[in-house]
């Protein structure tokens, strides 16, 4: 009998069908999600004083995506992506790369950081490579997240 | 250059968008103007200047602590190649955009061709060894996309990867010559390099120049790696006639004659490129001649060429290298049209087989005629540039030796053979049964031809066009101190004419026995094919997948405990072995005594983990081990270590809900495992854990360097204008390391999304 709960539980937490199941849940979800992506930018646009970064930032994100799936499903998460997860993946491994390219293009050595600080209405604004390559950093580590769940919870493994 | 390269990578990144909205008003054509300005600019500017023994030389940073700098190198050598590169590139995108009408997606195709030319641009001006060595490998890559382009065929696949292992296999050994090259000679700058011969001698030079020249053999094609270019033929034809047989498969040749001033006085470097170049020569030759596909022909016959080019580097006299530059352009300019003649007649007649084709004289006869002026020059026949080169062969070799002589006259007749039965076999005779109506080429795919086809005449005609420039620049570049000749196409009855005449009867009689020899030629296919270097190719392949399928039958025999077990022995026997026997057993270190929160954190662990091994229930341990892994992180944000702590604490939960999306597929959680069995995991689990702990405890107490932690606290807000240093070290200190890791996580993302879904679609 409990391996029967298992699987009940576990099938409760991955329903792709069922949107009905919890009220509670599916309120919250709407609620956190924007909030979450919201936190995930702030944790990645501070990481690099305070704790935080592209690599954290990506996985509360993507934690707010999977939430997402689990309570409204597969197909309700890829309606929220207009782009397939891969192309997430691909997008941040190219800013990675485009990251490296001003310190090459200025002749300077490899993944040399560049900076370009400003005042803009009083706040002191940091732009740099690094901020380039960090948001690389946190897209790969959506875009890996992301293709992994949506390809294990493939609508198509649930039609029984 | 760089700008050159620049320019041309832009494009290629924009082709995938640009080509079809090009495509959609018929102005494909438009990119050849890209080439062809390139080719102007290089033409009017560095052209005077390094006819003039000028040569630049420009140098950006790149990884300056491995040595790996931006640095290009412009001299006669690789000026010539640069011409070659744009000047043929320009007439290839023009006769693509017409030849790949059809086809679909026309933007990869446009990618992978623009792409290749950035390489070649690369490869032929690269000063630097190491990044002439990324050049050379984006080369061989992007030949390899280019010829599997049809990827739905499995032969078309097939052929590719086996140029791709070819070329590959041969760019690692480069690669481990060049770094001998470059610690021997003391830099890896190649303008530096050959400044003087090198003087060294020894085993390890030999090596050297061994690694060195396999990396250019297999490039180039040369025996007993020559079957890869004729296979390479499954790419659509602008791809033939611009890589495989214009510029790529040239770039070995560059680079044994960009060293040449180096390494041409080593015994062994000469030697070697005089027995492959010559094997290269004659094999080619006689392949080319008994060949029935019309591309394949003209395969062997670049190969046949290339051959003779080493042969020309091998004798290094200067005559040869006077020869090896007029050949090399004669070459490029024949051949490349060659190959647009033969991919027209493919493209009108559909068919490429020599004895099938006949009669097209009536409905291509643009193309008839610049397919006779192309063959007259591959048989090197005045008044065309091809005619004045094969007189320099015969010059250099009668210079060198009689042996030489005789494998130069063998060449020669053999290549006279082939032209003339490339002109007659497609185009005279009787009206063959075709798979298509015949019509004439169009004006894209004839311009190319036309163009460098004029210049051959051009330049045999008047060879004071290029000689007092570009090859008296190019000769210098390979030996300094060349002497001044002059190139003209009559210079008398001399030996060299009279072996002119000799091959070129011998041709005719050799065209006359071409239909009885087929029987021959066919025994001669059956027989490469059985034990020649193709099919120990294909042997060493078959072999391996045999090895693969052998050890993952033992190795991988499905059952995660096993290789648990495996991973884990495998770890704690060398390692603990190591760690006794050198350091012996490590000593408790003194700590304070802890306090309440650690004791509870510890406390939490333990438990966590001891429930997730003991209970029964499936969900009941994943979630333990998260809470396991939440104490972890308790443990980190305790000894202040804020980062760490977050990652660890979204990494478990994200852990947790995989392995519940995956739990759901997964059988029931029964116990497969007999008490033995549990028995004896549970004592492996225990040796890695007490290896771990005794590892952590050894390392307390050894310091081999000092901490690298100092710097980077230090260097942290200065440098790396950042206060949190673990990011300042994952963005900027260490940012190769985490470029490196995201391509591992995206990877391993691709991984999981295969072999999930792409396993679904084929069942």
């Amino acid at each position: 009998m409990k391996k029967h709960k298992d699987i009940l539980i576990a099938r409760n937490l991955s329903m792709v069908h069922r949107h009905d199941d919890s009220l509670i849940l599916r309120t919250a979800a709407i609620i956190i999600l924007p909030l979450q992506l919201v936190f995930s930018v702030f944790l990645l646009l501070r990481g690099h004083d305070e704790p935080g970064g592209g690599f954290i930032g990506g996985l509360v994100a993507a934690g707010a995506f999977s939430l997402y799936l689990f309570t409204f499903g597969i197909r309700a998460l890829n309606r929220l992506f207009w782009v397939s997860p891969k192309d997430i993946l691909a997008i941040g491994l190219l800013l990675g790369l485009v990251a490296t390219v001003p310190s090459l293009l200025s002749g300077q050595a490899f993944f040399t950081a560049l900076w370009l600080e400003f005042y803009l209405a009083g706040t002191k604004v940091k732009l740099s490579t690094v901020l380039i390559f960090d948001i690389g950093v946190y897209l790969t580590v959506i875009g890996t997240l992301m293709t992994m769940f949506t390809a294990i919870a493939n609508p198509r493994d649930y039609r029984s | 250059m760089f700008v050159f390269i620049l320019i041309i990578v832009l494009l290629a990144a924009c082709s995938p968008i640009l080509v079809p909205w090009l495509a959609s008003r018929q102005k494909v054509g438009l990119l050849a103007l890209v080439p062809a300005c390139l080719f102007v600019y290089a033409l009017t500017t560095y052209l005077p200047a390094v006819a003039d023994g000028q040569t630049f030389l420009k140098t950006t940073q790149w990884m300056p602590s491995l040595g790996l700098t931006l640095s290009f190198y412009i001299d006669g050598l690789s000026l010539l190649f640069v011409l070659l590169i744009t000047g043929i590139g320009t007439f290839i995108v023009w006769y693509a955009s017409d030849y790949m009408r059809n086809y679909p997606d026309l933007g990869r195709f446009f990618l992978w061709l623009f792409a290749f030319m950035a390489a070649m641009l690369g490869l032929v001006t690269a000063d630097n060894l190491l990044l002439l060595f990324v050049f050379w490998e984006l080369t061989s890559i992007t030949s390899y996309m280019l010829i599997g382009f049809n990827h739905e065929s499995e032969k078309a696949r097939k052929l590719a990867l086996q140029g791709l292992f070819v070329t590959v296999g041969g760019g690692l050994l480069l690669m481990t010559g060049v770094i001998l090259l470059g610690s021997i000679a003391g830099t890896l700058q190649i303008s530096e390099i050959v400044q003087q011969p090198l003087a060294a001698q020894g085993s390890l030079v030999n090596v050297m120049l061994i690694l060195i020249l396999m990396g250019a053999f297999t490039k180039s094609a040369q025996f007993p790696f020559h079957f890869w270019l004729p296979n390479a033929m499954a790419a659509p034809t602008p791809v033939s006639a611009f890589l495989h047989s214009a510029t790529m498969v040239k770039a070995g040749i560059f680079l044994m004659a960009r060293l040449h001033p180096a390494l041409g006085e080593q015994i062994l470097w000469s030697t070697l490129q005089l027995w492959a170049g010559g094997i290269t020569m004659i094999l080619g030759a006689v392949l080319a001649y008994t060949a029935i596909d019309i591309k394949k022909a003209l395969a062997y016959s670049t190969v046949t060429a290339l051959g003779t080019l080493t042969f020309l580097l091998g004798i290094g006299s200067q005559a040869a290298i006077v020869a090896f530059v007029g050949f090399l352009i004669a070459h490029s300019l024949y051949k490349a049209s060659l190959f647009m003649l033969a991919g027209a007649i493919d493209h009108s007649a559909g068919s490429k087989d020599l004895s099938k084709l006949g009669g097209l004289k009536k409905t291509m006869p643009m193309t008839f005629a610049l397919m006779i002026v192309a063959a007259l020059s591959l048989a090197g026949l005045p008044p065309l540039f091809g005619f004045i080169a094969k007189e320099l062969v015969f010059e250099a070799a009668l210079a060198a030796n009689s042996g030489l002589v005789l494998v130069a006259v063998t060449m020669a007749s053999l290549s006279v053979a082939v032209a003339i039965i490339l002109i007659i076999k497609p185009f005279l005779g009787s009206d063959a049964l075709l798979p298509q109506k015949p019509h004439e080429a169009s004006f894209p795919m004839l311009v190319g031809p036309a163009v460098l086809l004029s210049a051959s005449l051009l330049f045999g005609l008047w060879p004071r066009l290029v000689d007092q420039g570009l090859i008296q620049a190019t000769v210098q570049a390979v030996i300094p101190n060349a002497a001044d000749f002059y190139l003209s196409i009559w210079h008398g009855f001399n030996a060299a004419l009279g072996l002119s005449v000799l091959a070129l009867i011998l041709g005719i009689v050799l065209v006359r026995a071409w239909q009885p020899s087929r029987w021959l030629a066919e025994k001669q296919r059956l027989f490469s094919e059985s034990v020649g270097p193709e099919a120990g190719y294909f042997k060493l392949m078959d072999f391996i997948v045999w090895l693969a399928i052998k050890q993952t039958r033992v190795i991988q025999n499905g059952r995660l405990s096993n290789y648990m077990t495996v991973i884990i022995l495998a770890v704690v026997i060398p390692v603990g072995y190591t760690l006794l026997t050198q350091h012996g057993w490590p000593d408790l270190p003194k700590v304070a005594p802890p306090n309440i929160y650690e004791v509870m954190m510890v406390a939490l662990l333990a438990l966590s983990t001891l429930f997730a091994v003991i209970t029964p229930a499936r969900f009941a341990s994943i979630i333990s081990l998260g809470a396991m892994g939440y104490a972890v992180a308790l443990i980190f944000v305790h000894f202040s270590a804020p980062d760490l702590g977050i990652t660890q604490v979204l990494v478990e939960t994200l852990t947790v809900l995989l392995l519940v999306l995956v739990l759901v597929k997964a059988p029931g959680f029964s116990s497969y495992a007999s008490r033995g069995e549990v028995i004896r995991d549970a004592i492996v689990a225990i040796l890695l854990g007490v290896l771990m702990t005794l590892l952590v405890l050894a390392a307390l107490n050894v310091q081999w360097a000092p901490s690298i932690s100092d710097y980077f606290i230090e260097n942290s807000y200065e440098l790396g204008k950042g206060r949190n240093i673990v990011n300042v070290i994952l963005v900027d200190f260490r940012a190769l390391d985490t470029l490196g890791e995201i391509f591992v996580l995206a990877i391993a993302a691709l991984g999981v999304y295969s072999m999930i879904r792409l396993r679904k679609g084929s069942s």
